[in-house]
Order: C-alpha cells, then sequence, then structure tokens
C-alpha cells in the first residue's frame, strides 16, 4: 500500500494537464467580477507607469533645449515644464492609487480561494473513509492542506495577474522604443539574450545551492533538537565531545552549502550591472551617433536610458513567475485527487431505523462476515456471534487475531466483503451513519486528548453535554479528584496530545468522555501499559462503572476485565475458536487455556506488544 | 570560543568574533569602496557625451572614448563587488557557525534543571530564527550600510557640485523612501510573524484531527470539528488580508516617493537647464546618480530593521549562554582511586553509595521532595525502591549521576562528596535506564554502544541478548543495522526499555540504576532479564525503582518511599513480617492474582 501511494506521488509531478488549469481557473469563477476589476487596473497601472521617460523627453526637445539655445521664451519653456511635472505628479499619484487597489484586490482574491481550498479539502477529510488514513501518512494530508494551498495563493497573488502586468510594462516600453526609433531600439535589446543568459545560470546555481543548505539546515535542526531533548542521555553517557564534533561537521556542511549560493550571487550582481552598463554604452555609442545624424533627438536619447534601465527587471522577474506555475500546478494536481477521492463509505439514500426507535437497545449480530483490508488478505473468515442488549463481550487474541478489526467494522469505518452486521436488527449499511455511531463510545488503547481544556475533551464538541454532566461523569470514573487538584479544575488546558498527565489519568479522562455520552454501546481496547497499583485499581473500577447498564465490546488485556463479562470471544487468525466464559473456557482446555498459562496466570496486568494493532 | 571567556554584555560576543574576522573585515570594507568609487563614473560620462551631442562637439573618437570607459568602470566596480560579497558575507558565515558552536556547546552543559524551565521549541527558535538574525548584523547589515554610507560620501558632493539647489530639495524628499522602508519594513515583518505563529496553530490543529480522526468518527464529531476548523480558517484570512493591506500600500508608495525624486529634477533641473544654469548632461546624469542612490536609500531603512532585531535576538541567545552551568566540576576535583584485587591503585569507583541525611528541593523555598534519607549502600548490593507515584524515588535516582545536586555533603560516594569526583569519572561509572527512554535516530547497534568507544558486533549483541532485546532484532530486516526513529522503524515502549538497559549494561558500569525500567515489559520477560542482569552485575551495585513486587523481591535491601522519607526498609521477608506498606502493596497484587486463579 505504501508502495503504491509513494509511485502515486512521484508521477503526480510530471503530469501535466490542462484539465487541471482549467479546473482552477474555475476556483476564480465566484469572485470574477473582482478578476475582471484586477486585470482592468492591471493594465491601467503598467501603463501608466511608462508616463515618466516620455515626458522627460518632451521636457527636453520641446521646452529645455529651446530655452536652452534661446529659441524658446524662458517663460513659455517654465510653463511648458511645469505642466509636464504636474502631469508625472499626477500620473504617480494614481499609479499610487490603482497600484495599491491593484494589490489589495488581488491579494484578497488569493486570500479567499485559499479559505475555500483548505474548507472544501478539511471537510473532505471528515468524510472520506478510514481506510485512506492508513494509506496516506497524516503528514502527507498536512501538506495538502497548507503547503500545496500557499503554492496555489503565490500562483493567483504574484503569479497569474503579475505576469500579465510585466508582459504589459515590456511590450507597451517596447511599443514606444520601436515607434522613436526601431533600429536604436534594436540596439537596446542587443544585451537581451545575455541578460536571459546570465539570469538562467544564476537561478539554476542559486536553485542548487538553496536545495543544499534548505538539506543541510534540515538535518542541523534535526540534530539540535534531538540533542536538545536527549540533553540528559548525552551527558549521562559522556557523549559531549563526540556530539559536539559531530554538530560541527554538520554546522560545516551547513556554512559550506551557503557560501556556495554566496558565489552565485556575487557573480550574478556585478554581472549583471556590466549587462545594464553595455546596454547603456550601445546606446550611447549607436544613439549618439543617430543624434549626430540628426536621425533622434536628445530626449529621445535620455528617454531610451530610462527605458531599458527599468526592463532588467520584469524580464528577470519573468522565469521566476513560470516556475510558481509549475510548482502549483503540481500542487493543484494533488489537491484536486485528494478532493476526487470517492468518500466509498456513505448513508444510505434512505436510511432504516430499527424498529425500537431512534435509539439503540444496543444488540449487535454478526452474520458470517468476512474482511480483508486487501484484495483476499482475509483478517476475518466467516465470523459470526451476537450480543444481547447489555451484555458485554470480551475479545481475546493474540496480536493480528483480528480483535481490533472486529470493532472497527461494527462503527463502520471499513465496509464487508462478505456477511452482515446488524445493530438492533438492522443492517449497518441500511443505518444512517451518524445515527449508528451515536450509539457508540470508544476508548482506545492509544488514548487521544485533543488540546483545549479537560472539560471540551470530555465533551468533544457535543454543545448539549452540560457542564454538570461532565463533572458527573469524571466523578463516577474516578477523574474527579486529580482534576479537582489541577489548577483550573475543568478549564485545565490539555497541552500538545495530553503531555503532562499520565498514562493512568488519560486513561479516566477518555471513560469520562465516554460515560458522558451515555451510549448504549461501549467500545473499549484495554492499554496494556503498567501503572501503579492504585491507579490501576482506580481504572478496573472505572471501567466496570462505564460497562454498566450497556452493552460493552472489549479488547481485553486485564484478567479482572476478563473474569467480568458475560462471553469471552477466542480470536485466532481471523477465526473465532472458542466462545465461553472463563470457567467454561478453563474447561475446554483449548487455546484460551493456553493464552491465560503462558500470559494472564500470576498476573496482575497483561503486556502484550501490540505494535500492529 | 574559549571555554573561559565569558562576555558580561551580548554585544561583546559577536564584538568577539569581528575582532576574530578583522583582516576579512578591513578587506571587505576596502571592497566596498573601490566597488562604490568605480560604480560612479557611468553618469559622468554619459552626462558629458549628452554635453558634446548638445554641443555639436562629438567625434566617433570621442563616443569610443566614453564607451570603453562605461564598460571599463563596470568591470573594475564588479570585481570588486564579486570580492566584497564573497569577503563580508562569507564572513557573516563563518560567525553563524561560530556562535552556533557556541550555542550548542554551552547546551551541552547545562543540567537537568535547565531543560525542565526551557522548552525545546523555544530553545530551537533561539538557535534557529534568532541565530539568523543574528546574522544579519554580522555580514548584510555591515556591507548594506557600508555601500549606503560610500555612495553618499562620495555622490553627493558631485550631485552638490552640479546644483546646490537642486540636491538640497532632493535630500529632503529621498529620506521618505528610508523612512518608509523602515515604517513598513518594521510592520509586515510584525504581521508576518504573527501570521506563522497562527500557522503553527492551524497546522497543529488539523494534525490533531487527522490524528484522531477514528475518535473523531466514533463520537461523530465531523460536524463540530469542521465548524472549528472554520473558525480557525476564517481567522487566519483575517489576519492574511490585515497583512495586505499594509503590505498592498509599500510598493506603491515607495514608487511614489522616489518618482517625487524624479518630478523635482524634470522641474527644477528643467528651470535651471532653461536658465543655463545647468547643462542636459548633468541633468541626465542627475537622473542616473539618483538612480544609483535608491537601492542604498531602500537598503537603510531594512538595514535599521535587521540592527534592531539582530540586537534583541543577541540579547535572548546571551541570555542563555550567560547562564552557568550550575553542575560542574569543583575546582579541586580529582579523580577517585581505589586498590584492586592485586593490590594496585587504579582510577575507577568501587560502587559505595552514602545517602546521608538527605533532604532535597526543587527550589529554596519549594516543598522538601526527599526528607532525611539515610542510606548507605555497599558495593556490590542490589537495593530497590518501591513507592507511589511522587513519593521521590526518581528524584533519588537522579542524584546519583548528579543530573540534581543536593546539598553539599548528603550524596557521598566511595566515601567522598559527590562533587569532588570529576563529572566524567562518575557519569563514565554509571550505567542509567531512566524512566523515559530517549533513543537517536541512528542505528539500534549506534544507539546501544551510545556511552563506549567500543563498539564491536559482538560484545553489542552479547549486551542485546542480556536485555532481552536480541529476539526482536532477529525480526528485524536491518538486524542491528535497523535505523530507529523517523527514518526508520519505531520500536514499542518494551523495546524501547531493552535498548535502554543494553546501552546502560555495555558500559560496564560500577553502578547500574533501573528508574521503572521495566514498566512497559511483560512479567515474564522481566523475570529473565532480571536474572541475567544478576549475573552480569555481580560484584556491582544495582539501584532499582519500580512497580511491581515480582521486580523487587529479590533484592539485598527493599526500600518503601513514602512522600519523600523512606519509611521501610528490608529484605523482602522482613518487609512482609512488618506488614506495613509494603505487606499491603504485595496483598493488594496478591489479590488480583487469586481473582485470576478463582
Amino acid at each position: 500500500m505504501a508502495e503504491t501511494s509513494h509511485h502515486e506521488e512521484e508521477q503526480l509531478g510530471k503530469i501535466y494537464d490542462s484539465k487541471t488549469a482549467l479546473r482552477l481557473l474555475r476556483y476564480l469563477a465566484p469572485y470574477k467580477h473582482l478578476v475582471m476589476i484586477a486585470l482592468v487596473l492591471t493594465l491601467a497601472v503598467n501603463l501608466v507607469r511608462q508616463a515618466g521617460p516620455l515626458l522627460t523627453k518632451w521636457a527636453i526637445d520641446d521646452y529645455i533645449t529651446p530655452a536652452a539655445v534661446g529659441r524658446m521664451a524662458i517663460d513659455e519653456a517654465y510653463r511648458g515644464i511645469t505642466i509636464l511635472t504636474i502631469i508625472y505628479l499626477l500620473s504617480l499619484l494614481v499609479t499610487l492609487i490603482v497600484g495599491y487597489l491593484q494589490d489589495l484586490l488581488l491579494n484578497t482574491i488569493g486570500q479567499r480561494i485559499m479559505y475555500d481550498l483548505r474548507e472544501q479539502i478539511f471537510a473532505k477529510l471528515q468524510r472520506v473513509e478510514v481506510a485512506y488514513y492508513n494509506r496516506n501518512p497524516v503528514g502527507r494530508l498536512i501538506t495538502r492542506l497548507t503547503t500545496d494551498v500557499d503554492a496555489l495563493n503565490e500562483l493567483f497573488t504574484s503569479g497569474l495577474v503579475e505576469v500579465l502586468g510585466d508582459i504589459v510594462l515590456i511590450a507597451s516600453a517596447l511599443a514606444i522604443m520601436f515607434y522613436f526609433n526601431w533600429k536604436l531600439a534594436l540596439v537596446s535589446m542587443l544585451v537581451l539574450p545575455l541578460l536571459i543568459i546570465a539570469t538562467t545560470w544564476f537561478r539554476r546555481g542559486a536553485r542548487e545551492g538553496f536545495r543544499q543548505v534548505r538539506t543541510r539546515i534540515a538535518r542541523l535542526n534535526a540534530f539540535t533538537q534531538e540533542h536538545i531533548s536527549g540533553a540528559q542521555t548525552v551527558q549521562l553517557f559522556n557523549r559531549e565531545e563526540k556530539a559536539l564534533q559531530q554538530f560541527s561537521e554538520i554546522n560545516a556542511a551547513h556554512r559550506q552549502a551557503n557560501i556556495l549560493t554566496i558565489f552565485y550571487y556575487a557573480v550574478f550582481y556585478p554581472l549583471v550591472n556590466l549587462i545594464s552598463a553595455i546596454g547603456i554604452a550601445s546606446i550611447v555609442w549607436y544613439g549618439g551617433g543617430q543624434v549626430i545624424q540628426n536621425a533622434i533627438t536628445i530626449g529621445t536619447l535620455v528617454a531610451f536610458l530610462q527605458y531599458t534601465q527599468r526592463l532588467w527587471q520584469p524580464i528577470q522577474d519573468l522565469s521566476d513567475r513560470f516556475n510558481i506555475f509549475q510548482a502549483a500546478i503540481v500542487s493543484s494536481e494533488r489537491i484536486f485527487r485528494l478532493l476526487d477521492t470517492p468518500d466509498k463509505i456513505e448513508s444510505p439514500a434512505t436510511p432504516q431505523l430499527p424498529l425500537t426507535g431512534e435509539r439503540a437497545l444496543g444488540s449487535i449480530e454478526f452474520r458470517n462476515v468476512w474482511f480483508a483490508y486487501q484484495d483476499e488478505d482475509w483478517v476475518l473468515r466467516d465470523v459470526s456471534f451476537t450480543v444481547e442488549s447489555g451484555e458485554s463481550i470480551a475479545l481475546v487474541g493474540h496480536t493480528g487475531s483480528g480483535k481490533t478489526t472486529i470493532t472497527n467494522l461494527l462503527m463502520r469505518f471499513y465496509d464487508i466483503q462478505r456477511g452482515e452486521i446488524f445493530v438492533d436488527g438492522v443492517e449497518i449499511r441500511q443505518w444512517d451513519l451518524r445515527k449508528l455511531r451515536e450509539n457508540f463510545a470508544v476508548v482506545l488503547q492509544d488514548i487521544f486528548l485533543f488540546s483545549g481544556d479537560i472539560a471540551g475533551n470530555i465533551r468533544l464538541g457535543n454543545e448539549t453535554i452540560s457542564d454538570e454532566r461532565i463533572k458527573w461523569a469524571a466523578e463516577e470514573v474516578h477523574a474527579g479528584p486529580f482534576i479537582e487538584r489541577l489548577p483550573d479544575k475543568y478549564q485545565t488546558i490539555v497541552r500538545e496530545r495530553g503531555a503532562g498527565f499520565s498514562v493512568g489519568q488519560k486513561q479516566l479522562i477518555s471513560f469520562a468522555r465516554a460515560l458522558a455520552f451515555d451510549p448504549r454501546i461501549l467500545v473499549l481496547d484495554e492499554a496494556t501499559s503498567s501503572i501503579d497499583t492504585e491507579t490501576e485499581q482506580l481504572i478496573q473500577d472505572a471501567i466496570e462503572r462505564v460497562m454498566a447498564n450497556r452493552t460493552s465490546i472489549i479488547i481485553a488485556h486485564r484478567l479482572s476485565t476478563i473474569q467480568r463479562v458475560d462471553k469471552i470471544i477466542v480470536m485466532h487468525k481471523g477465526k473465532i475458536r472458542e466462545m465461553g466464559n472463563h470457567q467454561e473456557l478453563l474447561a475446554h482446555r483449548g487455546i484460551y487455556y493456553k493464552l491465560y498459562r503462558l500470559q494472564y496466570q500470576d498476573e496482575t496486568r497483561v503486556q502484550i506488544e501490540m505494535p500492529g494493532d | 570560543m574559549n571555554d573561559q571567556v565569558k562576555f558580561t554584555y551580548s554585544r561583546d560576543w559577536l564584538i568577539f568574533y569581528f575582532r576574530k574576522y578583522r583582516r576579512r573585515l578591513i578587506l571587505g570594507s576596502f571592497f566596498v569602496l573601490a566597488s562604490v568609487t568605480f560604480g560612479v563614473f557611468i553618469p559622468r560620462f554619459v552626462g558629458e557625451t549628452i554635453d558634446d551631442l548638445v554641443n555639436v562637439g562629438v567625434t566617433y573618437a570621442k563616443l569610443l572614448r566614453a564607451v570603453s570607459l562605461i564598460i571599463g568602470t563596470a568591470i573594475l566596480s564588479g570585481i570588486f563587488l564579486y570580492f566584497q560579497r564573497r569577503t563580508l558575507i562569507n564572513m557573516s558565515r563563518y560567525i553563524e557557525y561560530d556562535l552556533r558552536q557556541d550555542f550548542y556547546a554551552h547546551l551541552q552543559k547545562l543540567p537537568l534543571e535547565f531543560f525542565q524551565n526551557y522548552r525545546t521549541g523555544d530553545l530551537m527558535a533561539r538557535a534557529t530564527n534568532d541565530l539568523s538574525a543574528v546574522r544579519q548584523i554580522a555580514g548584510p547589515a555591515i556591507m548594506y550600510s557600508e555601500q549606503t554610507l560610500f555612495r553618499l560620501l562620495i555622490i553627493l558632493p558631485i550631485m552638490f557640485g552640479i546644483s546646490r539647489k537642486l540636491t538640497l530639495i532632493l535630500l529632503l524628499t529621498m529620506p521618505l523612501v528610508t523612512l518608509t522602508v523602515k515604517y513598513f519594513g518594521d510592520q509586515i515583518h510584525m504581521r508576518f510573524e504573527k501570521i506563522q505563529e497562527f500557522f503553527s496553530e492551524i497546522t497543529a490543529r488539523a494534525q490533531e484531527n487527522l490524528s484522531g480522526v477514528r475518535v473523531v468518527r466514533a463520537y461523530a464529531q465531523e460536524e463540530a470539528e469542521i465548524a472549528q476548523w472554520d473558525l480557525l480558517n476564517r481567522q487566519f484570512v483575517d489576519r492574511n488580508i490585515s497583512l495586505v493591506k499594509i503590505s498592498a500600500i509599500f510598493r506603491p508608495l515607495l514608487q511614489f516617493f522616489i518618482g517625487l525624486g524624479f518630478a523635482a529634477i524634470l522641474l527644477i533641473g528643467g528651470y535651471e537647464i532653461a536658465r543655463g544654469r545647468m547643462t542636459i548632461g548633468e541633468f541626465t546624469a542627475f537622473n542616473l546618480y539618483l538612480d544609483q542612490l535608491i537601492w542604498p536609500l531602500i537598503a537603510m531603512g531594512y538595514v535599521t530593521n535587521m540592527v534592531q532585531r539582530g540586537r534583541a535576538s543577541l540579547e535572548r541567545m546571551h541570555r542563555i549562554l550567560e547562564i552557568d552551568p550550575a553542575i560542574a566540576d569543583e575546582p579541586d576535583a580529582g579523580p577517585v582511586k581505589h586498590r584492586n584485587e592485586y593490590g594496585t591503585l587504579t582510577e575507577g569507583l568501587r560502587g559505595r553509595i552514602e545517602f546521608r541525611n538527605l533532604t532535597f528541593r526543587y527550589t529554596p523555598d519549594g516543598p522538601p521532595v526527599l526528607r532525611q534519607i539515610n542510606l548507605v549502600i555497599e558495593p556490590g548490593e542490589t537495593v530497590a525502591f518501591i513507592g507511589r507515584t511522587g513519593s521521590g524515588k526518581s528524584t533519588l535516582m537522579n542524584l546519583v549521576p548528579r543530573l540534581l545536586d543536593a546539598e553539599p555533603g548528603m550524596v557521598l560516594i566511595d566515601n567522598r562528596e559527590i562533587r569532588e569526583i570529576p563529572l566524567k569519572q562518575l557519569r563514565e561509572n554509571i550505567g542509567y535506564v531512566p524512566q523515559e527512554t530517549f533513543l537517536f535516530s541512528e542505528t539500534l547497534a549506534e544507539n546501544i554502544a551510545f556511552g563506549v568507544n567500543d563498539s564491536r558486533a559482538a560484545k553489542v549483541e552479547w549486551v542485546a541478548e542480556v536485555a532481552g532485546l536480541a529476539d526482536d532484532v532477529r525480526d528485524f530486516p536491518n538486524k542491528y543495522q535497523t535505523i530507529l526513529g523517523e527514518r526508520g522503524i519505531t520500536l514499542s515502549g518494551g523495546q524501547k526499555q531493552r535498548t535502554a538497559i543494553a546501552r546502560a549494561v555495555i558500559r560496564d558500569p560500577k553502578i547500574l540504576i533501573l528508574d521503572d525500567a521495566l514498566s512497559a515489559v511483560d512479567t515474564y520477560t522481566e523475570e529473565k532479564i532480571l536474572k541475567q542482569l544478576r549475573g552480569v552485575m555481580r560484584g556491582r551495585t544495582s539501584l532499582i525503582v519500580a512497580h511491581r513486587i515480582s521486580t523487587v523481591k529479590e533484592a539485598d535491601l527493599i526500600c518503601v518511599l513514602d512522600h519523600g522519607r523512606i519509611v521501610e526498609r528490608g529484605t523482602h521477608e522482613e518487609l512482609m513480617q512488618l506488614n506495613g506498606q509494603y505487606a499491603e502493596l504485595y496483598e493488594q497484587q496478591l489479590l488480583e492474582e487469586e481473582l485470576a486463579a478463582s
């Protein structure tokens, strides 16, 4: 599975799909009026920007030179120059205002589209089948939501319209130059290939340099982070010198990569200056000759000098923008692929309700269930059992025997290939998904706490659960006393993943959560880690209270829990091998008897490594 | 940096390195001056040529001369520009390297207590963001300031020479460029930082939701999660738009102020030429000079912000650097020697531990975590500590390798005050298995041989056998070369603990400390490991902290800790007879066993 996904990831970069580009444009649709305005503004601002050199030319040719050689009255020249200056100032003002509006508009549109995309992706991730998460590590999904969306923002803000702006700027400057003197215009453009070569060389080199810097800074940071977190270990094992030496190697490699990058900059900037000087020199040389032959005026020569100077930047920028396009296309391919993934597990068009009404009684039946996560690798084979309302069962077996799968199937995280699963007599695929899951409360082995406060972690997003109920639930499972001892009680902030709480405390909180939701069916995957005896007893008592008056399915690791249930199901390689209560199964002298002797005897806790569960 | 050097002020730290690289600094400054000097000629050549053209005094020979001068000086200026960057900016990277080395080396020396007070993220921020802000002062800021200074010093007199009036007017409008950059640069930076912070938040939120997908689905909380996300998403967009509002005005405004300069030249210059007080060539040159000043003026704005930020960052880093490593060798510390079995005096610990009237507080006015502990552990003894969470067991263990320091005279090793033993020697003789295992993302073999120089495969495999890890490793495709952590495989809790035990045992320690080191291992395996350890640790001292009676009952001495005191001590049998806390604990655990048997 992992391999195919990796392969998919690789391939995406290569496909350029014009459909993707079109689909991207569709995200502009809701804002098409704003986009039109932005386009017009871009056009306007870049045309107005050409005014400066043109006005200078007119001032020199029509007023300054005539006045200087005495062909025009000084007052008249003053008036002309003043008017041209005012026009120039006006053009500056227009550029200021229009430029601001254009930038604001474009970025606002970009932000809105990012908002839309993030919302779509997040909502999609809430719907897509759980199996999708097995195929795609969380880190990759986060990248879709963050980095990839950002790449698209670049496209919409500094990509599309700016390219247009650059093109308008270059084209209009060239048009003006060619209009005045096409030969001089051609001469001015002679250095263009040089500039393009220099820029390409620089970008290629600098990109390689940056790539090196990035990988080396990542190494450097990873090393630093690890050795800060493990500082005690380093000290205890007298590793300081060795670690410092390793660090200095990584540090030096990082410096070296930077120095390589500096080399490219050190060459590039002088080179651009030189090319620009050559440009000026060629205009002076050829333009000077034209002036001597009276083919152009001094004003034109000055205007040419100014125009060429302002062409360099947009020409250099254009190649940069192309990279933005490429990155955006790759990112959007990835995003669209995620959005196009079928949800797979959905509520039926006309869901069925159990005869008992909205609230389930909590009876469960597995009827000849076959299930494989992939192809024909059966994880469950022909599994059948029933649990009456209010009954409790324990699932027992080795890692990989299919215990966890049974609980996953019950909540329809996955769909089975053969057979049927009934909850309150209704096949679960006929249930409304939400209603079905509302019947359950789960406590997973790896307790998951969300950031927020403790109350929020018990209530999750369910606002109908009152503060009183939270407190009651916490008291009931013995989480109350330790919560009350915390400085902010139920409002104490839970840091990332519940850091700062002991394993036992986290378990008690998750029991309170389960109890607060008052489900008909409890699904409990017991934790295996060892806890001090006192907390252990609290947990045992809490489990008992949560199990009371409801159907319970427990993946049990504690003997005391196993002995408390009505029925024990022994799973082995996806099949139910034995079923019955503790005494019956011991008397049977089968797998359970062996398991019991191997693992549970003279044990208070059962420790089984379960990396795969 | 020399270990002895301590800097009183943060800036001394930087000055130290400016001294170290003073040749580069001086040479680099010379390159800046040379590059600027050759660079300012071009406007003059262009201006003179234009004047010649206007006066019809030009020949192709004169044009050729002007063209060669323009290109010639550009080449010269360019060469110096190249060296300027390679000297000054490279220097900043060398200084960055040195500062990072200092910072890291210092962190390594700081004690447990320090890392409890500073979060890893905070320290990382100082080692990355702050350091890169400091580097900006140590190179780019110097280069740009010098460039600006030299250009102004050379170009301004030339401009004054052409037109005093026009230059004065420009001197009024041009600072606006610098101020704009300074103000907006600062604002944009601040808002951007806030957005970055929020970005981490929104990422963390997504991470949480996606990692907890099963809980979310099981409790049917998708809608609530989407609503929460929507809220964050909206806030994120709002913050971004508040940045856009500032950044969108920045560029147009800058262009506007720059344009004002050219407008002034057009107007005043135009008048002056019409009156014959200025030539068209000078007018053109003036325009080009202004062009040359724009970047330095913009740079000045950036540089002032750079320096401001850099200074604050330097201060933040220095605040860590000035913390004295609280746990270090005393000046009079000397290695412990003892007579070995042949009667010769050799360096090394025997492993006698004594806690003498030990009372320990984390902070001077805090509650005592350990009270009045008196305990002598002779070399070769195994002593176990049992007691509920928070009774002080781990704190006591931390005192032995001096992760924490008690008051003088309270902890003695081999009859010597623990501070008088060199830290290196002390820790060399201790194999410590902490409560929470920290492994590095290296190979399994490297992790096991972490604390020894001799990492022969046979030895690694032998200690893995002792620690009950060898069977697991046989199932790993790359055996002992398996890489752990993000790039490799993730070990289960039990495997991690057993790796940590192997890592401690391979050091052949005189004192072995197991701080609840078998909690994630099942009793069956635990029994096996303890038995093997007893063989390996014969004649050596072992301290064992545990919750389970089964782990501790074979110990020579068992201490029950409660609220920082040893409330019961003795062998298993003695404590059972005492019928106190230990016996009660045993009963509790036995009850579970009997339940199982029923």
